[in-house]
Parts: structure tokens; sequence; C-alpha cells
């Protein structure tokens, strides 16, 4: 069987050259003025008496283990470096000696605000290679449940980037407060659903497990309207007050030639102006079938990306509640229910690529199946592709320049999750 | 004033000590009311299990600093460190020695009282400047650094907006001034407009001195872990604690008895409750700007402190002297 991708990106073509005084001239990270993230310090100002600072692993502002090591001149940063690998747990290593259907929960841990979409992509793959397409009351259902994923994502995120200006015993701590509460809504109905708050094990190859309950769908446009009310009041209390603002406005400002050139896709992306989501430009699920809007902002700092998740979380309940007035009736899996572990078998070096949009962007599974048939039911290799560990490599680039207090709210706009990032 | 001694050494040691103590106590019932109204504001009970109410929380929670083992890091230098917890409880508790909580109760009515307070107040860069150095810590240096610049500056404008009940009376004494505004003619409300602005003003700038948000640049738990009290443990973590609280509630006292009065309501009477009414009041507004806005930049606090607050300040006092010679 051929290579199997489940879609082709359109190509991306990036102005490699820019005109300067009339003459063309290939773009390099000189000349756009970014930031060298390699600057030897020795370059420097000898003058300056820089401080070393470890960020991390263990800091409340960091967003789980991440650790940046910051060269502060007073408090303007320098030079920063991200460190990664403190959650590290062998996950891609783990998924080469489990079968198909037993990597659905262990994924589930990776990006663990919102396990729905480790699910879909590591499931799709498989279906890619297997050559299978879930029915489509199961399409249906993926995508209303990544939309909501995606909202309760959002969710935390925007709370967190209020914790990281407000901190956690003040203003902050109340925005996080108020997303929580409407996040609760979210995970009650996916309790109701999978009877599971946080890690669901609800996609499997070739569909979904758990078929929506009756009732469900008008609990779950209940709640999506009130979410909608309520992210008003999270753009009153966060992007349009005035210390939110001259807090973020201004900082962090990623060109979008960089974020691409970095990897960075989903929010970070679409703040920076590039109008690209997987959702719209390679429709997997059921997003073929709905019109996607897509919000963006043209700033690109740190305000730009917060302001396009709250945009995000009323345009995905938009999509949640229209998907809702049409799922189809019929099966929920293309197979059968799966009674051993290994009834599931790939072979013959088949490998497939399949892609989500999920809330922090492009996550990718890429599958290469086993060439021997007697241990067809594991993969030989499995690589996540993480769209927080492209957003972290961003972190040289934007940090330089701002001050500490700055560098949390990057982090923060970033939003990275570490246990996706380190797998 | 209740004069209990002759002796006045014993007369102050003991009115000292009521005063201390019932300020401490009124703090940590102020712990209690700050956790039930972020609780309230945030969709949530707040302390409910210790004690009816949660009425016990403060006590448990002060039990528990207590029985907490008291770390001293081994690169830190070990005098300073423990000194500093107890100077910066000082140097709150100390301004509230001029607070006029009655026309009769008043630890000491110095003919300088305005400025013994606000003497206390900038003191306190000190202490937690010796425990930002003692700690041996990056994190807790930089907080400390932040703290002088900022109390440093924000002392400024405070001294400027106090400036404006003091030219009106014509006196520092606080007992003067409390009666200077008899019958409601409140110093917020009269003059009419810059009354009102050196109030507003007096109490942000008081914010900022006492390292509330969203002036808590500090301790920034969101990016210096805890700033100054990163190092301290116990019952020395809490002293900072404490400290915060007790000078929250003394520049709310001070602002009540300069700009509203003081213990005098006009036609409604005057005594003790209403000052303490006017001092939780102002403190329940501290509370409630902590727990809506979110944490100002060091650079943009300096930013506002000198480019708006000090000129703010000047003009008002100049304004304030002119009205003064004029009406």
């Amino acid at each position: 069987m051929a290579v199997t991708l489940s879609h082709s990106l359109p190509v991306q073509t990036l102005p490699r050259t820019m005109q300067v005084g009339g003459v063309t001239v290939p773009v390099d990270l000189v000349t756009t003025g970014w930031p060298d993230p390699q600057m030897r310090l020795e370059d420097y100002d000898p003058e300056a008496d820089l401080m070393t600072i470890n960020m991390g692993p263990q800091h409340p502002s960091t967003h789980g283990v991440l650790r940046v090591k910051l060269w502060l001149d007073g408090e303007t940063v320098v030079k920063a470096v991200p460190y990664v690998g403190y959650l590290h747990r062998g996950v891609e290593k783990l998924c080469e000696k489990l079968t198909y259907v037993q990597l659905t929960p262990i994924v589930d841990k990776n990006d663990y605000v919102s396990p729905m979409m480790n699910e879909m992509a590591i499931n799709m793959a498989i279906e890619n290679a297997l050559g299978i397409e879930p029915p489509r009351r199961a399409q249906y259902m993926r995508s209303i449940l990544a939309e909501i994923q995606r909202i309760g994502s959002h969710l935390i995120s925007v709370g967190t980037w209020g914790l990281d200006m407000g901190g956690a015993i003040g203003g902050g701590a109340t925005i996080f407060m108020f997303c929580m509460r409407e996040r609760e809504l979210l995970l009650d109905l996916f309790e109701e659903l999978t009877g599971c708050r946080f890690h669901y094990n609800t996609h499997t190859v070739g569909g979904q497990r758990h078929d929506l309950p009756v009732g469900w769908d008008v609990k779950a446009k209940q709640v999506l309207a009130r979410i909608v009310e309520r992210s008003y009041e999270y753009e009153q209390f966060l992007v349009e007050n005035p210390i939110c603002r001259a807090r973020a406005r201004g900082v962090a400002v990623l060109d979008p030639l960089l974020a691409m050139e970095c990897g960075a896709s989903g929010p970070i992306l679409r703040g920076s102006g590039v109008d690209f989501d997987l959702r719209r430009d390679a429709p997997y699920a059921a997003y073929g079938e709905i019109e996607v809007r897509v919000p963006t902002r043209t700033e690109g700092d740190a305000l730009a990306r917060a302001m396009v998740r709250v945009d995000e979380i009323r345009e995905s309940a938009r999509i949640a509640s229209a998907l809702l007035d049409g799922v189809p009736e019929g099966p929920i899996c293309a197979l059968k229910p799966v009674k051993l572990p290994g009834a599931v078998k790939l072979m013959e070096g088949e490998t497939a690529y399949a892609a989500v949009e999920g809330p922090r962007g492009e996550l990718g599974t890429y599958l290469v199946a086993q060439t021997d048939r007697k241990v067809g039911q594991h993969p030989y290799r499995l690589k996540i592709r993480s769209p927080s560990l492209h957003a972290l490599s961003l972190l040289p680039y934007l940090c330089p320049g701002h001050t500490l207090a700055d560098v949390v709210v990057i982090i923060g706009s970033l939003d990275p999750i570490m246990g996706e990032v380190d797998r | 004033m209740i004069v209990l001694f002759d002796s006045p050494w014993l007369h102050g040691a003991l009115l000292g000590l009521v005063v201390s103590v019932s300020l401490l106590t009124v703090t940590a019932a102020g712990l209690l009311y700050e956790r039930k109204f972020a609780g309230r504001l945030q969709n949530r009970p707040g302390p409910t299990e210790v004690g009816p109410w949660g009425l016990l929380q403060p006590v448990a929670d002060g039990l528990k600093l207590f029985q907490k083992e008291q770390i001293v890091p081994a690169a830190a230098q070990r005098f300073l460190f423990l000194l500093a917890p107890l100077l910066v409880v000082v140097a709150a508790l100390a301004g509230a020695a001029v607070i006029p909580w009655s026309a009769e109760l008043m630890v000491a009515d110095l003919h300088m009282g305005v400025l013994w307070a606000l003497a206390m107040a900038s003191l306190m860069p000190l202490p937690v400047w010796i425990a930002g150095w003692s700690s041996n810590n990056k994190y807790a240096l930089l907080g400390a650094m932040r703290t002088v610049a900022q109390g440093i500056s924000y002392e400024v404008p405070l001294l400027l907006t106090a400036l404006v009940p003091i030219i009106l009376t014509g006196s520092f004494r606080m007992g003067d001034i409390v009666a200077a505004q008899a019958d409601l003619r409140w110093f917020a409300l009269w003059p009419p407009g810059p009354g009102a602005v050196a109030f507003v003003l007096f109490l942000l700038t008081a914010l900022a001195e006492s390292n509330r948000i969203p002036f808590d640049i500090p301790e920034a738990e969101s990016e210096l872990v805890a700033g100054v009290t990163v190092e301290y443990t116990g019952m020395n973590f809490g002293m900072f604690y404490l400290a915060e609280y007790v000078h929250s509630l003394v520049a709310s006292a001070i602002a009540a008895a300069l700009f509203l009065g003081g213990w005098d309501m006009g036609p409604l009477g005057s005594g003790l409750h209403w000052m303490l009414l006017k001092t939780l009041l102002l403190w329940a507004v501290i509370f409630w700007i902590r727990w809506t806005l979110l944490r100002f930049r060091s650079d943009q606090l300096m930013e506002l402190c000198w480019r708006w607050l000090v000129p703010l300040g000047l003009g008002l006092v100049l304004f304030t002297a002119t009205w003064k010679v004029f009406a």
C-alpha cells in the first residue's frame, strides 16, 4: 500500500526575499531584525553585570516543568534559552510496544488540557494506514467533541494567562476561577458521554466508543450558549482591561515569517496574521460539511494571541452547535467492537500521517507500521508532532529585550503544555 | 485623651500594647474577611470548614505557620535574615501609633503625627531590602530591588497628597486635622475637586506603599515566585504577610482620618465606631481592587509614578496653597 497522507497541505509559498532600497535580498534572521538567539554573551556590553537566572523547572508560571535560562541585565532579558525534557515519559517508545487499540489511552496524557485531540490524531493516522473511514455519525461526533475540547483548552489558556499577569492571589485568580467555572460545565458534558472527566479513551480505531446519550445535544447547546455569553465577560476582564493591555500590547511581537520558520501553528500563527487552519484548509472529520471561519489578528503580540483564543471560543461554540443540529443516525464505529488488543493489524511498512487542528495548532501523528507480520499489531515507530514544542522554539527570539515580568506573559501567550512538549 | 498613667513611658507602653494587639486581631479577622470576600467574588464559598462559617480559619492559619520549621538557608546571613521579619512588623505597627481612633483613644497625639505615619511607612523598604539581600537568592534580590525602587518613588506622591489636608488645616497633628473636618466638611469632599483627587491619589499611593495589587511587584509570585519572602518559612514568612495586612490597614485608617473626617460623623455623632467603619470600608476597597485587577510591570509602575502622580501631586499642593491663601 502506498503512503497515505490524511491531507495534502496547501503549498506554502514563503516570501524568501524582500525588497531593500529597490534591491531584492534574501530574507534571513539578521536582515529582518530578529534578535539572534545564538548571541554570544561575550559580545554583550562588557560593563554590564549579567545575572543568570533559572526560571523553572519548579516555578509557578512556566506552565509545568519548563525551564528557561535567562541572562538578565538589570531586569531586561538579554538572552533566553528554553530547556525541555523534565516531563519526558517515553510515550513514543512505549507506543512501539503497545497494540494499536491500546495507544489511545496512552496518548491521552500528552496534551492533558485537550486529551481528545490526541486520541483523534492517533486514531486518524491508524485509520489512514488501514484505509478505513469512520461512519458519518462518528465523524460528526469527533468534530463536535474536538470543538468542545478546544473551548475547554482555550478557557484554561486564557485563565492561566490571567494568573501569569495578576498572580495567584489577586485579580488573575478571579479570571482563572471564572474560566474554570465554565470549563466545569464542559467536563460535565464529557462525563455524561464517556464516564470520565479528563482522560476519556473515547476515540477508537474506526470511530467512537461511546454513543451520544439521549438529550445530550440539547444540554450541550445550552452550555455552549452560556459560554458564548460569558466569553464577553472574559474579554472585559482581560483584553479590555487597561492594565492587561499595558502589559501585553506590543509585547513579543511575532513576525509571521519567523512564526512559519519555527513551525508555529494555531492561535500563535493566526495572531500574527497568517490565515491558516487545518479545519478549513485540509478538512477532516465533519469539517468539510460546515463553514469554518478562522479568526486572525495582524498585531502579532501577546494580546493578539489571547484575543484570537477568545474569538475561537465563540467560533468553536458556533461550529459545535451547528454540527449538533445535523448529527446523522447510524453506527459509530466502522470496525466491530474490539475484543482482543491485537485485533487491529498493520504490516508491510505502511506509513501514515494525520494531523488535526488542536487548540495549540497542528497536532500530527506519523505512523510507520511493522514490516514483520508476526508483530503487526503494534507500530514500528510513532512520532507525534506537538505544536507546543514548536511554540517554545520561539522563546529565544521573543524574550530578549523584554523584562523578566514579560517573560511569563510571553510563555503564557504561547500556551505550551509540557506533557505534549516532552511526551 | 485617655491618660492611663502619669508616667508617659508606662502610658505609651500599655496603650501601644492594647492598640497593637487589637490591630493584629482586626488583621486576623480581616484575613478571614478577605478570603470570604474573594470567595464570593469568584463563585466559591471561601473558608467554611474551620469553626462555624470558617470563623476560626485565621487561627488555624496562624497555628499552621507557628508549627512549621523555620529554615534558614545555609548561604543566608543568619542574623539579618532573622532580623528582617521582626523589623517589618515593627515598621508596620509603629505607623499605627498616631492613628486617631477617637478623640480620646490615640496612642500618641504627636504634633508631627502625619509625618510620623509617613516616615514609618517609608521605613518599610529597609527591612524588605534586608530580607532580600540576606536571603542570598536571586529572586529575593530582584524583589528587594523592586521594593526599594517602588517604595522610594511612591513616597513622593504620598507625601504630596498628604500635604493637602495638612495645608488646609495648618497642622501636622492628626487630632487637629480630624477636628478641622467637623460637621462633615471632609477634605475628600471639600474643596470640591482637588480634595477628591487627593483622596484617590492617596489611596493609590498607599496601595503601592503597602505592596498590594496592582502594585505588588516586589512579591510578584508569577515571575519572582514569592519575591523577598521566597526563602522564608513558617512564622518568619507569616510576619511579612501580617505586616502587609497591617500596613494596608494603617494606610486605610490614615486615609480615613486625613480625608474622611476620622471619628466625626457630623449630626450622626462621633466616636470610635465611625472611625472603624470608615477604615474597614476603605480596607474593603483595597481588597476589592486586589481581587479584580492585574499587576503592573515595574517600569510601568515607575512611569505612572513619575510621569503622572508626582506632577499631579505637585499641582494639587500648589492649588491647595493658593486656595488656602485666597479663600
